[in-house]
């Protein structure tokens, strides 16, 4: 569960004022497998985040396929439950206007999760990731590393089969990002879950994927495994 | 965000709707009249009155002449009380109204300030005053409403001799057109304001200005305490500066939803000896404002 | 002559002692105000939601119009509502004219569009940031709707207190559609006119002032708003 197969996928925004689209992102095949951890490096508005919010099901692409566990979920339908089973933690975090608590709570809220039950798994989550008393805080009551972990406590309240993080790290603290860091390490060891994480830094690739492919311009142009991301990080 | 401002405003809400209709146990009478009647304090006086005896309130809506009757015509008033002759013969003959009865009457004053630099006061009619008004360049505010004491100053315009500019207004009434003639003189030291007696009055109090004001609404504001106006009485009493008030019912037979009834009872009342004699003895700072009865004969 | 001093003065101890001229004229522009804002909010509101979340054909015309409503004169509103409620107009038989369901009537119409572009702008402030994460959590089209609706809505009440200010503030409706009959249509606005011009000066500053401190109020209110909206 949470296996990937892109085919001949480009994905195509519209230009300003009509003129012509720009092609954001091209992959001619990539695989990932189920429980695997796969990161996706290169340089700002190389691709990251249009690649992650495909492989989200955010957005259907102009063409090629994404079959996800073998099936074409937006020719066949499900495309719903698809994104459902893969929430994507964004490279920009909104909190809502609401508590910490409740924030976390929304993801099971909107999956019909009764009350009682969304905010018994919402309050052990925020203990993982250590904001056990920040629960009843506002949303502007909270630091910035403090902020980016309620928003990975609101994605793994959901038990994804699938986590996509979109540079989960960037612009926080060492500490807050080394418990990050540890917090999706631990995921993985303990529930089989399939990570994809998007990030500038190539050496949080190396420590945390299995594999790590290379954006440049929209296209993917590199497969490997963590040796080619160290080399990636030698001439990067 | 607290959840009983939205059970305030829904009960607000509720209660401003429901208020008018109400209306619906007890009857109402619109009265459509002139600002300088109800400024004068007569109504907000003897209406009580008509109140007590017939349990029917009155709206009392004040525009100027012309619009009140434009206002019966168009079946939005269920009875008016106006001064202006002229307008309300029209409105009778051209089948709006009915019931035409004479209440009661005052007269027109010219006003100004107290150093009469036009020599006003010295005229022999009210048409010399301001051809000397006019000749002096003397600022004089008018009411530019189509009221009946604008209607009255037009007139007295006519009779002075000063050189005036003449514009053409066009009405529609009953389906066909009237055109009459409206005149102001020439010249700058003319200020029309196109609103009610009382802002005539204090404009001309501002700019130091004469002005053709009822008795009526001149007293109120002079004899008010504290004043409203440091203007005087220049020039007075003549025939011509009569003013007669009448009421006249909105003709039912082209407005059927009209109170017709409460008209007609209005009309007996105000006409009736006891409202003639309240209108008599109604006082703004011991003065009398309005002469109970229809004119003297041949003055209408 | 009365000074401004005297006036003032006069003024003051008319607010203070709660006469009932003021008490009247404001209890119903209070009321008008409250009814209006309720009935254009319930309309309004949800129009502005739709028009911001939804791409339709025409969609700019919309907002370009609504937007140029924004700041239509009020006696041209209220002329057009008196045309219409007139007995000799097209809603002849309503019996409105000259009574405060009229008058709220109209006050609806004004500030109506002042609701719904406002919410449509709260709104698509708020769905730029907001959208992508509910549906990256999971929402379905119609959750990620009322979510946004619902984080928008410091934005929306500053709307709806916006709106509340033009009615309470307005003259040129409560005057044309109300015709300012003493008892059943006067309202603070037209009271101030007409004792304006009467020289009544005392009891129009009263009425300016109680005006003024309804202002006040909502433009405190709406500030601590804004404060929320900001992240």
């Amino acid at each position: 569960m949470g296996r990937y197969l892109l085919d001949e996928v480009v994905r195509r925004y519209e230009g300003l004022r009509g003129g012509g689209s720009v092609e954001a992102l091209r992959v001619p095949r990539l695989e990932v497998e189920a429980g695997e951890a796969l990161a996706v490096v290169g340089a700002n508005g190389s691709g990251k985040s249009t690649l992650l919010e495909t492989m989200a099901f955010l957005h259907r692409p102009e063409q090629g396929r994404v079959l996800f566990d073998g099936r074409d979920v937006w020719e066949e339908g499900g495309a719903l439950e698809a994104r459902r089973r893969c929430p994507i933690l964004l490279q920009k975090t909104v909190l809502f206007k609401r508590t910490v608590l409740e924030n976390v709570m929304y993801g099971l809220r909107v999956r019909g999760l009764g009350a009682r039950e969304a905010r018994g798994r919402a309050e052990a989550v925020l203990r993982q990731v250590g904001l056990e008393g920040l629960a009843e805080r506002g949303h502007r009551e909270l630091s910035g590393g403090e902020r980016q972990r309620a928003a990975l406590a609101r994605v793994l309240a959901l038990e994804p089969d699938v986590l996509l993080l979109d540079e989960p790290t960037a612009q926080i603290d060492q500490d807050n990002a080394r418990s990050i860091e540890k917090v999706i390490g631990g995921l993985r060891k303990r529930r089989q879950t399939t990570v994809i994480l998007a990030s500038h830094d190539p050496h949080q690739a190396r420590r945390l994927a299995d594999r790590v492919v290379r954006l440049e311009r929209g296209q993917l142009v590199e497969e490997g495994t963590r040796s080619s991301a160290e080399g990636a990080a030698k001439v990067g | 965000m607290p959840r009983w401002v939205g059970v305030v405003l829904c009960a607000l809400a509720a209660l401003a709707v429901s208020r008018d209709s109400s209306g619906a146990t007890e009857q109402i009478l619109v009265l459509a009249t002139t600002t300088s009647t109800e400024n004068s304090g007569l109504l907000a006086e003897i209406h009580p009155d008509f109140e007590r005896r017939f349990g029917i309130r009155v709206k009392v809506v004040a525009k100027g002449t012309g619009a009140s009757l434009q206002l019966a015509r168009d079946g939005n008033a269920d009875v008016v009380l106006v001064h202006a002759p002229e307008e309300e013969e029209r409105f009778v003959e051209e089948g709006y109204g009915v019931m035409r009865r004479a209440v009661m009457h005052n007269d027109f004053v010219i006003i100004g300030p107290e150093e009469d630099g036009a020599g006003v006061g010295s005229a022999k009619t009210p048409g010399e005053a301001f051809a000397r008004i006019a000749r002096a360049g003397h600022v004089f505010v008018s009411r530019g409403d189509g009221s009946g004491t604008h209607l009255k100053e037009q007139e007295l315009w006519r009779r002075s001799g000063a050189a005036l500019e003449r514009r053409e207004v066009t009405t529609i009434v009953k389906g066909g057109e009237k055109t009459f003639e409206s005149v102001r003189p020439t010249g700058d030291w003319y200020f029309e304001i196109g609103q009610g007696m009382g802002k005539a009055i204090t404009a001309a109090t501002e700019r130091r200005g004469c002005t053709l004001a009822d008795r009526g609404t001149y007293y109120a504001l002079a004899l008010a305490r504290p004043p409203r106006t440091d203007l005087t009485i220049l020039y007075e009493g003549d025939e011509r500066l009569r003013n007669p008030y009448s009421v006249i019912a909105v003709n039912p037979r082209g407005q059927p939803h009209v109170n017709f009834e409460g008209a007609r009872k209005y009309i007996e009342w105000i006409t009736s000896p006891e409202a003639q004699r309240m209108i008599g003895e109604y006082r703004v700072g011991g003065k009398l404002l309005f002469h109970p009865g229809a004119m003297p004969a041949g003055s209408e | 002559m009365e000074t401004f001093a005297d006036a003032l003065r006069n003024a003051l101890h008319l607010v203070v002692t709660l006469d009932p001229g003021v008490r009247e004229y404001a209890g119903r522009s209070l009321l008008i105000a409250s009814a209006a804002t309720v009935v254009a909010s319930v309309l309004g509101i949800p129009v502005g939601v739709l028009i911001a979340e939804h791409r339709f054909r025409g969609r700019r015309a919309v907002v370009v119009i609504l937007n140029t409503l924004l700041g239509i004169p009020t006696v041209v509103v209220g002329l057009v509502v008196y045309s219409f409620l007139s007995r000799s107009g097209p809603l002849g038989g309503s019996g409105l004219l000259f009574t405060v369901p009229g008058i709220v009537v109209g006050e609806v119409l004004l500030i109506l569009p002042i609701v719904t572009a406002f919410t449509l702008s709260a709104v698509a402030r708020t769905d730029r940031d907001v959208r992508k994460t509910t549906l990256a959590l999971g929402a379905s089209g119609h959750q990620a709707l009322w979510t946004v609706a619902v984080e928008s809505r410091f934005g929306v009440l500053a709307a709806v207190i916006a709106a509340y200010g033009r009615v309470v503030s307005e003259v040129g409706v409560a005057m044309i559609v109300g015709g300012n009959a003493d008892h059943f249509t006067r309202t603070m606005t037209t009271a101030i006119v007409v004792n304006v011009d009467m020289g009544r000066t005392a009891l129009a500053l009263a009425l300016g002032m109680v005006l003024l401190a309804v202002s006040l109020s909502i433009n405190v209110v709406f500030q601590l708003l804004q404060g929320e909206t900001e992240e």
